[in-house]
């Protein structure tokens, strides 16, 4: 008997019982929708979570002057900085510090822009090129200085959307502003942020070359902070590390619980972030997975209906000359028909779902191959391992046992 | 598989393959093999308290091309017999050999074969599956000889034919009279040329017309040289057969006496 006649005769059966099979397939079909969504749900949660982050500058180091383990007070946080441009050059060799994609020293302070007639007053900060990755932040016009501009100490400035707004400045680029009370050329305005978490205004700044804000603005070859950006969210501990390490060595402390610096990440926030998702996650997959294990019972159920109401089929295909082997086969056939049946479909309705649910609530899900393959997959699987049994049961039965039952 | 539905473990094929009409004249039994060889055969259940000795040791033999009907009353054991002869089921003891090989030790998929390749049978209640046309039906037993598709529709069509059924072939069971589907039921038994077809009580739930018919039809199949065994309680029917032997109490009582 070829493997064609099994699966006519599969179907055969299948659609002799419409409605009954229809409703052993919606139990698969529905576990599988359930899982095909969850997975898609966690996954997309997970993005945007991720995206979240960040927006904020994932990935991101910032090195403060100051022990943490005595608390911020001491030495006067952020005013006696061991900090300097030379460590943050020395942090972005790559040789010692790999795992550091890009740094960017910063230096804070205040200032008094002047356009015209027009002032006000804002946070100016001394960086590098660098400055505009490590941030995140992208140019709206104009463009950001360069490395040279940073060696040459050039009275460049960018401006924040809002810093450049308030200077009533509505073609800045190549204006003259004052910053303090030094001539500044205006060569870009930095992108807005959007909303941010934090409390200061991101696009009310001023941005400078950090030599120029050293030389003229504070006076100390020290920097407030160096923000730093590792390769990837799973190399931030061991970039973290590396920076410890190098600044220790730069500052010739041997033991480190005088470390004179603070190294503070969103790595916390991430993991936080990642876990939480990753229970739910468990969680809604544990319960789809619940239910296919109840569609695949269906499955079971159905087809010892079907081997109990059949037994005199199967007994007439016996004592026509049909070996236990091809009795099983058949069954086993039906079982994953079923199951296919309910793979598919079920694949089908999760991935409709997916894409049309999101335009009702805020959740994104994300369309995941690997899980809806995976899916069709185990609905297959179902349909054999719970056909098993009942194909066994109905290959064992005796012929004659099963031409006389009524 | 070999597709004639008759190939089989041994070779004695030649014996039954020669179609010789065997009539009244025909040599006495033991010049040649016989095709089904039962030796003091018994079958006893053990389902309930006593045990049910369904035969007690059958003795029997019948010749390629003998057409005989066995009557007895109810309970006595035919049915337990002809599922023995038909390999629906192994005897407790004794010994049974059709067409020269031992089958009583076989199991069940060398039995599944000999039933696919070596017997025909046909019901009293038919037993045709109920979603199949009259065609599918009789392909059945040719499926599972491993006969490729367009082949079995040509024999199946032949067989219906040869029962008169050509112009039903697409119906399904519940379309057909009950002569009709005991003709189908004939025809899937003897599309595969069986050496040997069996049929308990095939009359049993028809009217003495389709009977008849039926009963014409077994008639003119012994005629083409078929080895027939029916089972029937019925004297009347019993009488169809050129020998009838009695059974009583799982064993045959007498040798029977010529039929018609
Ligand atoms: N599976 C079984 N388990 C127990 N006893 C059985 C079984 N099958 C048959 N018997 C018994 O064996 C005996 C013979 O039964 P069988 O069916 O062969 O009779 P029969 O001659 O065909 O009768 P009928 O003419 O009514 O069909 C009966 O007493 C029956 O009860
Ligand atoms: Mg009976």
């Amino acid at each position: 008997m070829s493997w064609w006649e099994t699966m006519r005769s599969g179907f055969d059966a299948i659609l002799g019982h419409r409605l009954r099979s229809g409703l052993t397939v919606l139990g698969i079909l529905i576990g599988i929708a359930a899982v095909i969504l969850t997975v898609g749900l966690g996954e997309g949660a997970t993005a945007q979570v991720n995206s979240a982050i960040n927006s904020l500058g994932t990935n991101l180091l910032i090195v403060s002057p100051g022990s943490s383990s005595t608390g911020l007070v001491r030495g006067g946080f952020g005013t006696a900085s061991t900090l300097t441009y030379a460590n943050a050059l020395a942090l972005g060799n790559k040789r010692d510090c790999p795992d550091v994609a890009a740094v960017a020293p910063q230096v804070q302070t205040g200032g008094n822009l002047v356009a015209g007639t027009t002032n006000w007053s804002t946070q100016v900060i001394g960086s590098t090129p660098n400055w505009l990755q490590v941030r995140g932040r992208s140019m709206a016009i104009g463009s950001f200085f360069t490395a040279s501009q940073v060696k040459t100490d050039a009275n460049v400035v960018v401006l924040g959307s809002t810093t450049a707004q308030e200077l009533g400045l509505f073609n800045p680029v190549g204006q003259t502003i004052e910053v303090g009370t030094v001539p500044f050329t205006v060569i870009g305005v930095l992108k807005s942020a959007g909303t941010s978490s934090s409390s200061t205004n991101q696009d009310d700044m001023a941005v400078v070359p950090v030599t120029t804000a050293q030389e003229l603005l504070t006076g100390t070859p020290t920097v407030s902070n160096i923000y730093l950006e590792a390769t990837s969210a799973s190399t931030m501990g061991a970039a973290g590390t590396e920076v410890t390490d190098e600044l220790l060595a730069l500052h010739g402390i041997t033991d480190p619980a005088n470390q004179d610096f603070t190294i503070t990440s969103q790595t916390s926030l991430v993991q936080t972030a990642s876990s939480v998702n990753s229970a739910l996650t468990f969680l809604l997959a544990g319960i789809a997975a619940i239910s296919l294990l109840v569609g695949g019972i269906g499955v079971m159920n159905i087809m010892l209906v079907s081997v109990t109401e059949r037994v005199r089929e199967i007994g007439l295909r016996k004592a026509l000359g049909a070996t236990p082997a091809m009795v099983r086969r058949q069954f086993l056939v039906e079982a994953s028909v079923l199951g296919l049946t309910g793979g598919i479909g079920g694949a089908a309705l999760g991935l409709v779902a997916a894409v049309v649910v999101p335009h009702f609530v805020s959740n994104q899900i994300a369309i995941s191959v690997p899980a809806t393959l995976g899916s069709v997959a185990v609905a297959m699987v179902i349909g054999v391992v719970f056909g098993v049994y009942p194909a066994s049961r109905a290959a064992r039965l005796a012929p004659i046992e099963a031409l006389r039952s009524e | 598989m070999s597709s004639d539905g008759c190939s089989s473990p041994s070779g004695p094929r030649a014996a039954v393959g020669d179609r010789v009409v065997p009539g009244p004249g025909r040599a006495p039994a033991g010049t040649r093999q016989p095709l089904v060889r039962f030796d003091s055969v018994w079958k006893t259940y053990r389902t309930g308290a006593e045990p049910v000795h369904a035969l007690r040791g059958v003795s029997v033999s019948v010749m390629p091309g003998e057409y005989i009907s066995i009557i007895g009353p109810s309970g006595s054991g035919k049915s337990t017999f002809m599922h023995i002869l038909g390999c629906l089921d192994t005897p407790t003891s004794g010994r049974y050999s059709l067409a020269g090989t031992d089958v009583s030790s076989m199991g069940e998929v060398e039995l599944a074969e000999v039933r696919n390749r070596r017997i025909g049978f046909v019901f009293q209640q038919f037993h045709l599956l109920a979603r199949l046309s009259a065609w599918r039906n009789v392909e059945l037993p040719l499926i599972y000889a491993g006969v490729p598709r367009h082949e079995r529709r040509v024999r199946a069509m032949a067989a219906l034919e040869q029962v008169g059924l050509a112009n039903r072939v697409e119906h399904r069971p519940n379309q057909l009279s009950g002569g009709q589907q005991q003709r189908v039921a004939v025809a899937r038994a003897l599309v595969t040329e069986p050496d040997l077809l069996l049929a308990d009580e095939p009359t049993g739930n028809l009217d003495s017309r389709s009977s008849a018919d039926v009963l014409a039809m077994l008639d003119e199949l012994h005629r083409s040289g078929r080895t027939i065994v029916l089972i029937t309680h019925e004297p009347d029917v019993a009488q169809a057969a050129e020998r009838v032997k009695r059974f009583r109490d799982g064993r045959f009582i007498d040798d029977g006496g010529e039929g018609r």
